[in-house]
Parts: C-alpha cells; structure tokens; sequence
C-alpha cells in the first residue's frame, strides 16, 4: 500500500447566509495516496469543487467556512495554518487547475511573468534568469512547442488547450506532492481533452504527483482515475476502485448516473434517467439524501441517515441495502437491464 | 424511404472582418461554408463538431436567424432562403428552435404561462381561451404542471427550464425543430430525462429533429444519421450506426477516438490529433483539416475535396476516397 499522502477526516464546510447554515460539504473523508490519481464524481451541487476549494484554504469566507474536520498534508493539519502560514503551502505542496483557463490567467501580465512570479514567490533568492530557465523547462514538460517565445505572449493570444497546458505548467512548477484538477477540460473539445488527459496521464507517472481528479463526466473518470470517489449533495455515496465502480456499482445514485449515460459505442433504446433533480443543498437534514429520488427507498431511509458500509475491497457505500444483503439481488437487476 | 423535409444546397455564411478607421473590410470568417444536405421527415439529424465549426451558425441560418451569404434552403417544397423577412416570420410557425441556455433563452419578467403563450399570439393562432387551453396542454406534456403557470423562469431548476423551452418551441405545432445544444447545460440524471422526452415527443407528434451537439454519446443516442462538421464545412454525413461502426473521415476517426468512454475496461486505438483547429478567419488551403491529418497527401492541401457518396447513403469529403482511386485505408 502506497504511503497516504493527503487525508482529509470529517471535513464539514459550512456556508452561512440569510436563508439559513448550508452545509455544502458534510462529514468528508477521504485520502489521496502517493502517486495516485482520484477522481471525484458528482453533479452540480454535490460538494465536489467546495471539497477541492477546501483543501485549498480558498473557501470564501464571510459566508463560508471549515466547520470542523481536519485536512492532513503529510500530517500537517492545513485547516489550522494561518493565512500566511498557507500561502506558502499553496503552489508549493499543493497546487489548483480551474476548469476555464482563461478566467484564472491574468489578462494584463504575459504568461512569462505569471509563470516566474509563481517560481519568484516559493524560492525568492532565485535570480530572474534562473526563473526564466525554469519557466522554458515547466513549458517543454508540458509539450508547449516554442516555449521562449510562448514566454512573451499574453493569455488571449493562445487557444483554449494551449492556456490549460500553462495552467498545468503553473501548478507543477514548483513540484508539488498534490494536484487538484477541477474539471480541467470541461470548457475544451474534445480532441484538445483527450490532448489534456493524456498529458496528465505522463506527468503523474513522470513526476509521480499525486493528482485529485474532479468531474462530472464518467468517461473521463474512466480514462485517467484508479480509484473513484461518488458525491451526491454535500456526502460521499460510494467510494471504490475504477474497475469496481463501473462494473459492480453497489450505491442506486452511482447505478443510475452509469445507466443515464449515452454510450457511444452502442445504442440503448431507452436511456435509463434518475427521477426529479439534485436536492439543494441543506434541504434535506435527516435521512439519505438520495432516498427521494431512489428506486428503492424504504421507510428506514427518510428516517435515519445511513453510514458508509464496506462493500468490498477497498469498496464503501451509503446505502441501507448493504446491510440488509438484498444486494446481489439488485446487482443482479441492474446487470440484466 | 421517407419524404425529405428540409433540403439544403450549397449553404454559406461569410461574416466580415473590419478594420482601421474607414471600417474596411479585410477578409471574411468563413463560419458556414458550402453546406448541402437533406433532412427527411421524421428522422433526427445530428450535426457534431468541435466549437467554432459552424454547427450552431448553420442551424441559425436554417431559421434564418441568420441570413445566409449564399445558398438555397428549401423547406416542404418551399424555397425558404427567398422570402421576405414578413413570410418567413410565417414560415417559422413550422420550425421552432430550443437553445443551449435555458437561464439565457427564457424571459425573465414574464410567467411561464406569458412565455408559452407568446408564439401563438405572434403567429394569431386561436383567441384567449384556446390558449390558455394549449399552455396547459403542452405543460402537461412536457412534465411540467397546471401550477407552474404563473410562476417565473428563476423559480425552476435547470432541467425544468429545459422543458419549458421544449413546449414554447411545441406551441405552434412545428414539423420542424432544431436543438442546439439542448441538453449540454444539464447535469447527467437531467440530462437523460430531456433526452427521454425529446424522443417520446418525435414518436407522438411525428417530429422531425435537428440535433446540433458537441458530445458524440447524446448524438449517437438520438440521431438517425449524423453530419460531422469541421472549419464550417460539412466532412462526413452517414447513417448513425455507420458512423460510429466505420467512420471513414481522417478527423471523424480522431474525433471518436477522443471521446471518454465511461467503462476502464475499454481498449482502444486512439487516433489522439496534434494541434488546435485553426481559424475560420483564415482556414487552410485545399482540405482544412490537411494540417492536423495524419494521413495528408499532396493534393491535400491543394485541392478541396468534394462530398462523394462512397457506399449508399455514406457522404464523405475526403481525397482518399476519390472515385479513381481503388485502395482505401
């Protein structure tokens, strides 16, 4: 087993406004192994990007805040560092790629001059010329061809794929242990993602960064992770490796998103769809979250909110069908439709 | 085979580039450029393709939304492109579009029920009562209920407002309809569901779609045949099945073997392509996608290939499938 190199226990991230707490993320748990890439699924309001922007002392605060739980970076706890105190482990332990490269690159600067004010910021008794080398190398590591001259170019001078590939540059250059990529090729076609994925493919086997995956799209889950987190409102439903997950999904939420899935390399007469929509977050306190949408909701499930059973190797779920064994049942239903 | 509803011939839109102080113009975007292709009633036509290739322009020219540079769009034995702006306000009675943006596409100040009934007071289809009667109607069909009526587009959820675009664009009882990108803004669970519906809808009311998306999955699911674009001009036109079974388009072939497939198991060849599209301002000579081709020849970059049927039904604009040329890849 690979050593743990981010561990995050019961991390509850709270936003207060005027309708009220909303508890975007509740009670999270989850580690990121050395050299690894996870990927966290979900929908739009599942907590994913608040779980990201969380590990990153970036929650917006008034109104958001970590309410309890811990972030553990090589057993630094990061939720009590000062402002400070985390700006030296932003970038440098951990770093962030943004789903739209061009709203997180700086308009007026060139992409020189944001590469080496990252470089400058974690090493200030490098020179500008050192800087400047390193900048050239982080570019050709990334497959960005003429990379001096690239250097001197503004962000709106280059293509989408091309101003994710200097973000990427941005976050591995001063070598973190952890990359957290939030829906990194959402805003590109797909030719250029599959450009992108493969790149990070290479870098987390060269450079063996440690890499935390978010999405919502479950072919890209499928490509890059080796093992998958499942988010629905604010929780973790189902946590398992990729094969698994895919092939013996255990949670209902997990087995519906598979199912609602196009497929293109075949065609499904009827595509499978979840009833009624995500839930928003903080509506529901008691229960399963899911249990309003779930085929299989029993009285128990309005009632009381289910734990995270283990469901195999290295395989939890949150779903009261785990215990009851009524499993392989289900399982068997869901493989015949 | 079915009768053809929508034929298109030679469609082009040109947008000028201007500049300097005497607002000259200095060269053209090539959006839409010499499109041709017929829908038939009944069928869904999917049109793919990456961003900037023309695909959301083309169905906006077909609505005429847009007015085309060039070309001939002929709708139910009707030659749309030549009316004039008041008959072709006519002629939309018959095809109705549902956007991408279902926060953007829908009035803010108006209630659902103002927001549906608006098309048929545009097209003085039938007095109050009849229709309110077919706001309910439609609201109805779509999933959606009586009480919805006067509530406002903030009050629903993405994939409600989704629906509501589905029954405005319905109001007028279209052959017709052209989405364009209907489902990209919905999570995944919603997103099937829209799905589910658009296809119950075709079934029931006889619908012919046009189905304009990015995502090769949906349009596979939806389509009956698909037309893949590239740099404004259509490369490769065939029945779904085909497509997807044996695409013979260089770019078809890389496009389909970028997409993610949600299963780890899944071994493929991947065709992963160099470099950005480049830009309509200035497209490449001969074939536009020459300069990303892994399988460019000489004339590649001279010549544009032209649409040839190379087995029934199966349009391909490639220099490797010329007639006189026997050998394929």
């Amino acid at each position: 087993m690979r050593k743990k190199l981010l561990e995050i226990k019961g991390l509850k991230t709270t936003f207060f406004t005027d309708d009220g707490q909303i508890p975007a993320v509740d009670d999270i748990d989850l580690s990121v192994h050395e050299g690894e890439i996870l990927g966290i699924v979900g929908e739009s309001g599942s907590g994913k990007s608040v779980t990201s922007l969380s590990i990153m002392g970036l929650i917006p605060s008034p109104p958001g805040k970590i309410t309890g739980g811990e972030i553990r970076l090589d057993g630094k706890n990061l939720v009590t560092l000062s402002d400070k105190q985390m700006q030296k482990v932003r970038g440098k332990d951990v770093a962030m790629i943004f789903q739209e490269p061009m709203t997180s690159l700086n308009p007026l600067f060139t992409i020189g001059d944001q590469l080496k004010e990252a470089i400058l910021i974690h090493n200030p008794k490098w020179s500008k010329k050192e800087a400047f080398a390193r900048a050239v190398e982080i570019m050709k590591l990334v497959g960005l061809p003429r990379a001096e001259e690239l250097l001197k170019d503004y962000p709106h001078q280059l293509s989408g794929g091309m101003r994710q590939r200097v973000m990427i540059a941005m976050a591995l250059v001063c070598d973190p242990k952890v990359l957290i990529a939030d829906e990194p090729t959402t805003a590109l076609d797909v030719t250029i993602q599959a450009q992108i994925l493969q790149l990070m493919k290479d870098l987390n086997k060269r450079l063996n960064t440690a890499v935390l995956l978010i999405t919502h799209d479950l072919g890209v889950v499928a490509e890059t992770c080796e093992r998958v987190i499942v988010m629905y409102a604010g929780q973790i439903v189902e946590e398992a490796p990729i094969q698994e997950i895919f092939v013996n999904p255990k949670h209902p939420y997990t087995q519906g998103l598979i199912k609602s899935v196009p497929d293109m390399r075949y065609k499904k007469d009827n595509l499978y769809s979840i009833p009624g929509s995500v839930p928003k977050p903080g509506s529901i306190q008691v229960g399963c979250r899911f249990a309003a949408r779930c085929e299989f909701a029993m009285e128990r499930c309005i009632q009381e909110t289910p734990p995270l059973y283990e469901a195999g190797e290295q395989h939890k779920s949150r779903c009261f069908l785990l215990e009851k064994q009524e499993v392989e049942q289900h399982v068997e239903n869901f493989i015949e439709s | 085979m079915s009768k053809t509803l929508l034929k298109v011939d030679g469609l082009k839109k040109y947008f000028p580039i201007r500049k300097g102080v005497l607002n000259k113009q200095v060269g053209d975007v090539k959006a839409v450029d010499d499109v041709s292709f017929e829908v038939f009633e009944g069928e869904t036509l999917g049109i793919v393709g990456e961003s900037g290739c023309g695909k959301s322009t083309t169905g906006r020219l077909l609505m005429r939304l847009l007015e085309p540079t060039e070309g001939k769009i002929e709708f139910a034995g009707k030659v749309i492109s030549e009316l004039s702006n008041n008959e072709m306000r006519k002629a939309r009675r018959d095809i109705q579009m549902i956007f991408q943006d279902p926060y953007a596409s829908l009035n803010p100040r108006h209630n659902i029920g103002k927001i549906l009934e608006e098309p048929l007071i545009v097209h003085g289809m039938g007095n109050a009562k009849e229709r309110k009667k077919k706001v309910l109607e439609l609201l109805e069909i779509v999933g959606l209920n009586e009480y919805h009526v006067k509530r406002y587009p903030h009050q629903f959820s993405g994939g409600q407002r989704q629906r509501i675009g589905i029954a405005r664009a319905l109001m007028t009882n279209p052959r017709l309809i052209i989405a364009d990108e209907p489902v990209s803004a919905l999570d995944v669970s919603i997103q099937a569901q829209v799905l589910n519906l658009l296809q119950n809808l075709q079934k029931d009311l006889k619908l012919t779609y046009i189905f304009i998306s990015h995502d090769l999955g949906v349009v596979r699911h939806i389509s009956n045949r698909v037309g893949v674009m590239y740099l404004g001009k259509l490369v490769e036109l065939t029945a779904s099945e085909d497509l997807y079974a044996e695409p013979l388009h260089p770019y078809t072939q890389a496009l389909l073997s970028s997409v993610p497939v949600p299963d780890p198991t899944f071994e493929r060849e991947q065709l992963v392509i160099s470099g950005d599209i480049p830009s309509a301002s200035n497209p490449p000579s001969g074939c536009t996608f020459h300069t990303r081709c892994p399988f460019k020849k000489e004339e590649c970059s001279q010549v544009v290939p032209k649409m040839q049927e190379v087995k029934p039904g199966h349009y391909v604009a490639c220099h490797l499938y010329d007639a006189n040329q026997h050998s394929m890849i």
